[in-house]
């Protein structure tokens, strides 16, 4: 009898180390860390410089920069991709915590976040870099650009006016139009609208040909607060949009209830495709891309996307539609993606040689010869491709909320997008909307200062 | 006569009535999948422009592509050595301590069973920073048994729940003359509990290979060498942050959805008298 | 559960060894749930009580703050209620069609094999995919839904469905229910084959009818199957997040926001940290105390 027992434990126990040797074989093989920033060694090949990013499009020509760099300077980069950006964002975050952050990352978030990043320490301030050589490397950019890069003096979040990131490419959202579908509703395809009366007309003449307007991924509300922010740009300029984020303008504002208005005004004439509001930006490119829909609100990428499905689409470019002639028309952009050096790293040094090459201008022409972004490199955009070429010049009037000293509260800018979409469905009033976020401001606002006080 | 005419139109009528139901829903059920594998076989171009499920000249050669260009030679296998291991830990540990709950006596074992079905319940978005310090303090950050460990205890609190209902049916007679035989606990987990549960393991086997093979979030936190990644991070390729190879994205997505669906072929004889014993018997 | 509710027993030292090996079959399970399940628990419930931006070395003290601004977020609770709208249509909808089905292919008829794999495709499928293919039904341009109601001269009925708030929610609720009635079919065709067939045949001799049989021998023999995929049920509806995101995003406005939408928009949208995981601790509770009293309900019910 008490054989049977032994058999049934040894039965048991081979069971249990075959299961041991299955986790503990991965354990071993997986056991060696390239993350560090102490740099603990790879078996194969020990990297000097780790990177992390999370765009997927762009990890093909990171991998073939960084061969190049390995043969002309010996140094080994190694890219490391993680996506979709969700499960970027967690991992930045998890590694600030545990100090184990690459020598290089990307920060996927806004200014406010950033700078918590910065506070924390873990960004190296660039400005000596940047500025070193008569300021060689900062003059390389676009200027707009390395201003989503830089905290000024006396910025909100109280962090040392500085550089501190390296912007890779750029992009611009703008208007592109169906030439085909403007030529059938009888409207002039070289003639896009210009300000805001024309558009609605356009809107209307597209809508009495049956076609569908405007589509865009507005379920994303980033996406509508672009527009928003054109328009408010455009309308009341960067003093009073600095005065109202700061808190001094409210939303309540004649020129803000203009702005949401303007929505309504585009739903009322038709200019907006049937369902837009609550489309991913996916859809809203596909849609576009087969014809069937005749304008779209997108970004540079948009480029790559369209030809890809539908290289036959003929198209142009327009910017935002102008409402009003005191302030000049802007377009929403800046940094595309940025990379920021770990300030714990032991690689600084290293790290910061690698994206000095990297912004140089063979590099950056060939970051953007493969994969259709704009490069931030000035003197690289001279000669990239002709449907590019409109977004680059329009970088003149990018705007972007990180350009400003204030930024404004997450919750208030959720409930702008989102005010905006009930807006376009008739759910809501300008007028509800602004009572909405001039209380929700109040809020925030009471709850910084009553932080700033328990701080002091 | 006239009233068995009147049975079988009723019966007839029933018949059609009921296929009409299982066709459409069926219908249903299909389309989507047909839909994938005749996208696999389309170009970039041509998805969402050629509604044909199935195209004129169809890009057989996708299936390779996708295979290669999103490196499956290393993530595909990545995923199998995962899925195999989480769900074999997750059976034995679960089956263990399921047996425990049901047949065993200790203090505290009401208390303990309570605070594993809680568990169950509580879903945590925002535990991935805890679980991130976690793994790093443990070492175990970048390593396989630091992606299998934490996907035992996802799955567990369910199968335990599901694996005690069903040993709480053994009869007790049964217990009593193995432990006649001379079998101990041991014996009795081993060589009565365990056979007689082997549906209910099917039921735990189905849930969790779905969920370990799809899983993506914890391997993008934990890993970073490319090679210990398990298969969606090969998707990824195909899913640009703006741009979407959505053929190959297909073709890839139709190659890791063909083992989920052997492993439920397999599995599905034995669900059919698992849940039985497990939840029906009174 | 029955075991739940027998009287506490003594145990003396004399018991001690025979414990410990009762006690070795759960420790492999214990350790793993302590560390990897209890622990990252604990850190999130610590840390609702905090104030923290998710990076920042600071964490704040703040007490029952964040709860309390829980309890006032109406955007929150607009949220609860409209994933439980979709627990309530999947329980009700998604189930009668799961059993329904279930007693179709029940029935002996021919093919029952091809339609128990057929049913269990949606599950499997990639979000990717539903996304994309409801995503072009629900079209309201050229979306297949509106074009069905015009063949039907229905067409007055047409709409963007998901762009309007009077039918976003039901209609991202029917992509859930097509997605999940797979699970509960599977379960619920296996209590139905697992019902002994002499007990429909002694139903047969004392003269029953199929409807008296089904209420009589079925329904009865089918409670504990059903109790166990309503809370399967409710549990993966409460948590309906990757249908939403790639179909509305929560919108128009906020009337497709569900639980867990709304925490990850204070996690990562606002970088509120602290206010998210006090939302997933209000969260884990009321799911907790639904899955509890129906558990306790079932007991009751089969006492009776």
């Amino acid at each position: 009898m008490s054989g049977k027992a032994v058999r049934q434990y040894a039965r048991m126990s081979c069971a249990g180390i075959l299961l041991a040797m299955l986790c503990g074989i991965g354990g071993c093989s997986g056991s060696g860390s390239g993350t560090q920033p102490s740099g603990k060694k790879e078996p194969a090949k020990k990297a000097d410089v780790v990177v992390w990013h999370w765009m997927s499009d762009r990890d093909a020509v990171f991998q073939e920069l960084a061969k190049q760099y390995e043969g002309q300077t010996g140094q080994v980069v190694d890219f490391q991709l993680f996506a979709p950006s969700e499960a970027y964002s967690n991992k930045v975050r998890a590694s600030a915590q545990t100090k184990t952050l690459p020598d290089i990352f990307g920060i996927l978030a806004e200014t406010r976040d950033f700078a918590s990043f910065i506070k924390a320490g873990f960004v190296e301030n660039l400005t000596p870099a940047m500025e070193a050589d008569n300021s060689q490397w900062k003059k390389a950019f676009f200027e707009k650009a390395l201003a989503m890069e830089t905290f000024v003096e006396g910025n909100q979040f109280n962090v040392n006016p500085g550089i501190y990131g390296v912007p890779i490419d750029v992009m611009n959202i703008q208007f592109f139009y169906n030439k085909d579908l403007f030529a059938q509703a009888g409207l002039d395809p070289e003639k896009p609208p210009l300000t805001f009366e024309e558009f609605i007309a356009v809107g209307k003449k597209l809508k009495a040909a049956n076609i569908q307007g405007l589509v865009s991924g507005w379920s994303e509300i980033w996406m509508i607060n672009c527009l928003a922010d054109n328009f408010a740009w455009n309308l009341m300029g960067r003093d009073k949009i600095t005065a109202t984020l700061k808190g001094d303008v409210p939303y309540s504002d004649p020129d803000w209830i203009r702005v949401f208005s303007l929505f309504k005004e585009m739903q009322d004439a038709g200019v907006l495709a049937t369902g837009m509001i609550t489309m991913v930006n996916k859809h809203a490119e596909q849609t576009f891309a087969n014809g069937k829909a005749a304008i779209a609100f997108n970004g540079t990428w948009g480029v790559n996307v369209y030809r890809g499905m539908n290289p036959k689409l003929n198209y142009g470019v327009f910017l935002p539609p102008k409402i009003s002639d005191k302030y000049p028309v802007a377009v929403w952009g800046g940094a595309g993606s940025s990379f920021k050096i770990n300030a714990l790293s032991a690689q600084k040094e290293k790290a910061l040689q690698f994206l000095r090459w990297m912004t140089e201008v063979p590099q950056q022409k060939l970051l953007a010869d493969k994969t259709m972004n704009l490069p931030s490199n000035k003197e690289s955009a001279a000669d990239i491709i002709p449907a590019l070429k409109q977004f680059s010049a329009a970088m003149e009037y990018a705007v972007h909320p990180s350009q400003l000293p204030y930024s404004e509260f997450p919750r208030v800018v959720e409930a702008m997008g989102k005010g905006i979409q009930l807006i376009i469905i008739g759910s809501k009033t300008t007028q509800e909307l602004a009572a909405e976020l001039v209380a929700l401001k109040q809020e925030e606002m009471k709850r910084l200062e009553a932080k700033k006080a328990a701080g002091k | 006569m006239r009233s068995q005419m009147f049975y079988r139109v009723k019966r007839g009528a029933f018949l059609i009535l009921a296929y009409t139901v299982l066709l459409a829903v069926a219908a249903a059920c299909l389309f989507p999948l047909l839909w994938m594998f005749g996208s696999a076989l389309k170009t970039q171009e041509t998805i969402f422009s050629d509604f044909s499920l199935f195209p004129q000249q169809p890009h057989w050669e996708n299936f390779v592509v996708a295979w290669t260009q999103a490196n499956f030679n290393t993530y595909f296998w990545n995923s199998v050595f995962y899925t195999v291991a989480v769900v074999l830990g997750l059976v034995l540990f679960s089956s263990m301590a399921a047996f425990a709950f049901s047949r065993l006596d200790f203090p505290f074992k009401n208390a303990l069973f309570l605070l594993f079905v809680c568990m169950m319940m509580i879903p945590l978005p925002g535990q991935f920073v805890a679980l991130y310090v976690l793994l790093t303090n443990l070492n175990l950050v970048n390593t396989r048994l630091g992606y299998i460990l934490p996907q035992i205890d996802a799955g567990q609190a369910l199968a335990i729940f599901l694996l005690k209902t069903f040993f709480d049916k053994i009869p007790k007679d049964l217990e009593d003359s193995a432990r006649i035989d001379g079998c101990n606990k041991l014996g009795i987990y081993r060589h009565l509990a365990l056979p007689l549960a082997k549906p209910a393991i099917a039921v735990v086997v189905i849930f969790n290979c779905l969920a370990v093979w799809n899983e993506y979030l914890l391997a993008m936190l934990i890993f970073s060498e490319k090679k210990l990644m398990p298969l969606p991070r090969g998707l990824m390729v195909f899913q640009g942050t703006h741009l979407t190879e959505y053929a190959l994205l297909m073709a890839g997505v139709s190659i890791t959805v063909i083992p989920i669906i052997v492993v439920y072929l397999v599995m599905q004889k034995y669900i059919i008298s698992g849940i039985t014993a497990g939840a029906v018997k009174g | 559960m029955s075991a739940v509710l027998e009287l506490k027993k003594k145990y003396t030292w004399k018991d001690a060894p025979d414990m410990l090996t009762s006690y070795l079959f759960i420790v492999p399970a214990l350790v793993i749930f302590l560390l990897f399940g209890l622990y990252p628990f604990l850190q999130v419930f610590w840390l609702s009580v905090h104030s923290w931006d998710g990076i920042s070395a600071v964490k704040e003290f703040v007490g029952l703050q964040n709860f309390i601004e829980v309890i006032r977020d109406q955007y929150w609770w607009q949220a609860m209620k409209q994933a439980g709208y979709i627990a309530f249509l999947a329980l009700t909808f998604q189930n009668a069609l799961a059993l329904i089905l279930a007693l179709l292919v029940d029935q002996d008829i021919r093919g029952g094999n091809a339609f128990r794999v057929i049913f269990y495709l949606p599950p499997v499928l990639s979000g990717i995919v539903v996304g994309l293919i409801w995503g072009w039904i629900y079209d309201g341009n050229y979306g297949l839904l509106n074009k069905v109601l015009e063949v039907f001269g229905q067409g007055q009925f047409a709409r963007a469905w998901l762009a309007d708030p009077k039918t976003a929610l039901t209609c991202v609720g029917i992509i859930h229910m097509w997605k999940g009635f797979g699970w509960g079919f599977v379960i619920l065709l296996a209590g139905l084959q697992g019902i002994p067939r002499e007990l429909y045949e002694a139903a047969d001799v004392d003269g029953a009818g199929s409807w008296h049989k089904f209420m009589h021998v079925t329904i009865p023999m089918m409670i504990p199957v059903f109790v166990l995929v309503m809370i399967l049920t409710i549990l993966g509806t409460m948590q309906i997040f990757d249908i939403i995101a790639s179909t509305t995003n929560g919108g128009p406005g906020y009337a497709t926001e569900v639980p867990v939408t709304r925490i990850l928009a204070s996690m990562l949208g606002s970088s509120r940290f602290g206010y998210s995981c006090a939302q997933a601790v209000v969260f884990g509770v009321i799911l907790l105390i639904i899955s509890l009293t129906q558990l306790h309900l079932s007991k009751k019910m089969k006492q009776a």
